[in-house]
């Protein structure tokens, strides 16, 4: 093929008549993509097991930023979040109870604990399997506080200062959902939410309002931060958001 | 164009390559993709997106960076000359074939890498990043507007989205190195013209 190359300037480029190679490559990429839809449930589900795997043997913690590679994503919806530790943190209970209350760190700690190991899954699609969160169940800080009849619902607050998230009080008096001071057996960092965030197991995670300061009982649900921005107030996992996966609880 | 009216020209040093449509199809092009990338780090790395927060906003900016992606490209499309170079990178003749085993084999040998105005190598990158950009494009769309699709969808489109913004980022890379490896390639998409010198070199077929 080499001696096909023309030597002297001037005659027409080989290429005026070539294949049109690029415009398959074009429309090959397409299709895979268009493929890659396609079969991504069961792609995706590979892909898990084989990085769920592969990242508890990691050191180095890559597979950590691979796609599915196992483990948390860092979502803030805040532009910064102050940090708070045992001495400036504050948790208030008030709303519609007969006993408003604020509790430091050390309170809750000194409370009954509870412990859970459940999946945690994102709506957006990753899943941490086996997670244990630790804390004080909320419907033993609503007990504590005294709901009144009129209440209808709960409403969370954050100290980042913009998230917010809420339940019904039946939702909310579960025996799996907790006020959570402790994440994979260690006390909850900041990125994770800490130091107290909530963790409502069967829901999807966004539910589980990360740096948590207050919780109020309110007549009617109001919806959270995510929710005013589509996606559903009863966040069961596998029975909301148009999805279909596993139930964490 | 004849031969003959070629060879009694003075060679000149400097020949053109680009115009200014091609090299301001290139920036903008460029610009766009590097908003992507930066934003789509600051959303997906778990360092970057502690250090902006901000989500909502970052998510805004990536979906009007890749929603503006293929506009240059679209509206360099009314340039004759931006065509006709669409056109050198889509067609590939034989020498594009020996290009691409000397490439396999890493065979540098100028004999080795025969291209005209584009190599086979750089057609292929234009092909598969046009393509990857419009899978980007698909996926990004059901991700964003979450009720034209059902749900289930939308968690496909994500696992597509991810690994192939993962590839891009590994080529877009390759495809930096390259350009840093080359100052004249550079140059010449910065100022259009190459010297003649560097073009029988890298591009012996190339007839400008």
């Amino acid at each position: 093929m080499n001696s096909e190359q023309p030597e002297e300037p001037g005659r027409p480029t080989p290429e005026a008549r070539g294949t049109p190679v690029g415009r398959r490559v074009l429309l090959g990429t397409i299709g895979l993509g268009a493929l890659g839809v396609v079969t991504a449930p069961t792609l995706q589900r590979a892909m898990e097991g084989f990085l769920g795997a592969a990242a508890g043997k990691d050191p180095t913690g890559l597979t950590g930023l691979l796609p599915n590679g196992g483990g948390f994503r860092y979502y803030s919806v805040a532009s910064s979040v102050p940090h708070r530790n045992a001495t400036n943190y504050r948790l208030t209970v008030d709303g519609l109870v007969d006993r408003p209350k604020t509790y430091t760190l050390d309170d809750l700690r000194a409370m009954p604990q509870t412990r859970l190991v459940k999946d945690v899954q994102c709506v957006t699609g990753w899943r941490v399997p086996g997670t244990p969160f630790e804390g004080v169940r909320l419907s033993r800080l609503l007990d504590a506080a005294g709901v009144r009849s009129t209440a209808g619902a709960v409403r969370f607050t954050c100290f980042d200062g913009t998230y917010t998230e809420s339940l019904t009080l039946d939702q909310a008096r579960r025996s799996d959902i907790l006020v959570a001071l402790r994440m994979q057996d260690k006390n909850i960092g900041h990125d994770h939410g800490g130091p107290v965030r909530l963790y409502v197991a069967p829901m999807y995670f966004y539910k589980s309002a990360k740096w948590l300061s207050g919780i109020t009982v309110t007549e009617d649900v109001r919806p959270g931060y995510w929710e005013d921005r589509g996606y559903d107030v009863d966040a069961w996992v596998g029975h909301s958001n148009g999805r279909d996966d596993e139930p964490t609880s | 164009m004849s031969l003959r009216a070629e060879a009694h020209t003075p060679p000149a040093t400097e020949v053109r390559r680009f115009g200014l449509v091609q090299k301001w199809v290139h920036r903008t092009t460029a610009a766009l993709m590097g908003v992507c990338v930066v934003t789509a780090a600051f959303l997906y790395i778990p360092q970057f997106a502690e250090l902006v927060g901000r989500r909502e906003l970052v998510v805004r900016v990536h979906e009007c960076a890749g929603l503006a992606l293929p506009v240059p490209v679209l509206v360099g499309l009314v340039s004759r000359r931006f065509r006709a170079d669409l056109g050198h990178l889509n067609r590939f003749g034989p020498h594009d074939r020996v290009w691409l085993r000397g490439a396999l084999v890493r065979d540098k040998r100028r004999s080795a890498r025969p291209a005209a105005k584009f190599n086979a190598g750089q057609k292929i990158y234009a092909a598969w990043i046009a393509g990857a950009t419009w899978v980007m494009l698909g996926t990004g769309l059901i991700m964003w507007f979450t009720h034209l699709t059902p749900l289930m969808w939308r968690t496909s489109a994500t696992f597509v989205h991810d690994w192939l913004a993962l590839t891009i980022g590994i080529v877009l890379a390759g495809h930096i190195g390259m350009a840093i490896g080359d100052p004249e390639a550079r140059s010449g998409l910065r100022t259009g013209k190459v010297s003649r010198e560097w073009a029988e070199r890298e591009h012996p077929l190339w007839r400008p």
